[in-house]
């Protein structure tokens, strides 16, 4: 049977992805952040799953304002780069894994949540800087990806307790597939940042301490944080941090941090990266 | 009509909720084109006359052509789609950032570097701001 052996936590700003592309990440603003990705890459060299899920948000690039689904689940079997705006990044097609990915929507239907599939998506760098930051530039991703999209551009987003039921499910769901896979699964975006407004560049460190914290030891108290709480502490576009709630909750209760890292400034982000190795049986 | 949000109360915040929604939607439908490379050229060639593809209200128009990025927001603009004219013009989010919140580009820059604007002080509107700026706008008589 399937099995979900782990979460990473990373925030996803496309700075971070231009400063891969354009090979700016020795420079001294840069090379802090950077230095704190290399453990996640060997960890993740040496636990190489068999297939991804990562939960991330679109930023107007497949989705507009015309359709705006809650929760997306991608079923191709491979999902282009987006042009955000600036042209795609130069970085390979992402393959998908159809036969999972169909088998979790089904199933997570069945068990109440209304997914939205996607047979055609492009995704964009809330997806794709979080696989730069964790695999590097190789000419193609280490391992298929399943995208799961939450809407966090038009109020309300979906609320933390909402999205760590989903990852509960998500669980059920990977736990009853037959073939005998290792699923890692992403919670992407955050940390604090305020993007918009005279309160653009807000970071809040304390908060952003006590939700890594919490994620780890008492994740069922965070889910209790308002969308008014995360902005009023995190910032308006912290309120990413719901998505990772489904991480979370597709780990069980038992986790182990085995790494962390944080970092302040990327562009206008708190940025963090922390893995979590599953303790709980499936 | 329901009680204003309790978000209303973040000082320097532009939620984009139902009411911004209704105000923004043609706006950040114009903004959402520029994802395609064929279509910024369009409007880089001539700003003024692409714009009349979409139902823009005259304040929207002049927020627009005179790249008043916090003035977008106020009239229903989304930040994830308002930066796309930005990067139309060869900016960063850091650069628009610095614009909205009326500093330079290097006395931004220098705050992010110091760990960014504190919460301390910027949670709660003074008692000055909840009377106006960044409200809940009007979208009609009938919100």
């Amino acid at each position: 049977m399937a099995r979900i052996v782990a979460g990473i936590a990373c925030s996803h700003v496309p700075a971070i992805g231009a400063a891969i592309d354009k090979g700016a990440t020795g420079t001294p603003y840069w090379s802090p952040l950077f230095a704190g990705y290399g453990p996640a890459r060997e960890w993740l060299a040496a636990h190489r799953p068999d297939v991804a899920i990562i939960v991330y948000n679109d930023h107007a690039s497949a989705f507009s304002l015309q359709l705006i689904p809650t929760f997306t689940i991608g079923v191709a079997a491979d999902f282009p780069i987006a042009d955000e705006g600036f042209g795609p990044r130069p970085v390979p097609p992402v393959i998908g894994h159809p036969e999972l990915a169909w088998h979790l929507a089904e199933s997570l239907i069945l068990d109440e949540f209304d997914m939205t599939i996607a047979n055609e998506m492009a995704v964009d760098h809330g997806l794709t800087v979080p696989l730069s930051v964790t695999c590097g530039q190789p000419a193609a991703w280490p391992f298929p990806v399943i995208p799961l999209c939450v809407n966090v551009v038009q109020y309300p987003p979906p609320t933390g307790l909402r999205c760590f039921k989903l990852g509960r499910a998500i669980a059920r769901a990977v736990a009853s597939f037959a073939p005998d896979l290792d699923v890692l699964i992403y919670g992407t975006g955050g940390m604090s940042h305020q993007l918009q407004g005279e309160r653009a560049g807000l970071i809040n460190r304390q908060f952003d301490t006590a939700f890594l914290d919490g994620l780890t030891q008492d994740p069922a108290a965070l889910t209790r944080l308002t969308h008014t709480e995360y902005m009023r502490e995190a910032g308006s576009e912290g309120v990413e941090l719901v998505m990772w709630h489904v991480m979370r909750g597709a780990l069980g209760d038992r986790v182990t941090e085995v790494y962390r890292h944080y970092h302040v400034p990327a562009s206008n982000t708190a940025a963090a990266l922390m893995i979590l190795e599953n303790r709980s049986a499936a | 009509m329901s009680q204003p949000p309790d978000y209303d109360s973040i000082p320097g915040t532009y939620v984009y909720d139902a009411a911004r929604g209704r105000l923004g939607y043609a706006l950040n439908m114009f903004c959402m084109s520029l994802n395609q490379a064929e279509n910024r050229a369009s409007f880089k060639a001539d700003e003024a006359a692409y714009l009349e593809r979409f139902k823009l209200t005259p304040e929207q128009r002049r927020c627009v052509l005179t790249r008043d990025w916090l003035g977008m927001l106020k009239v229903g603009g989304n930040i994830y789609y308002t930066i796309k004219i930005a990067f139309c013009d060869g900016l960063t989010f850091q650069d628009v950032a610095g614009m909205m919140s009326g500093v330079s580009k290097e006395t931004y820059g220098k705050m992010m570097l110091a760990g960014g604007r504190s919460a301390e002080g910027n949670r709660f509107k003074s008692p000055a701001e909840a009377c106006g700026a960044a409200g809940t706008p009007s979208p009609g008589s009938d919100g």
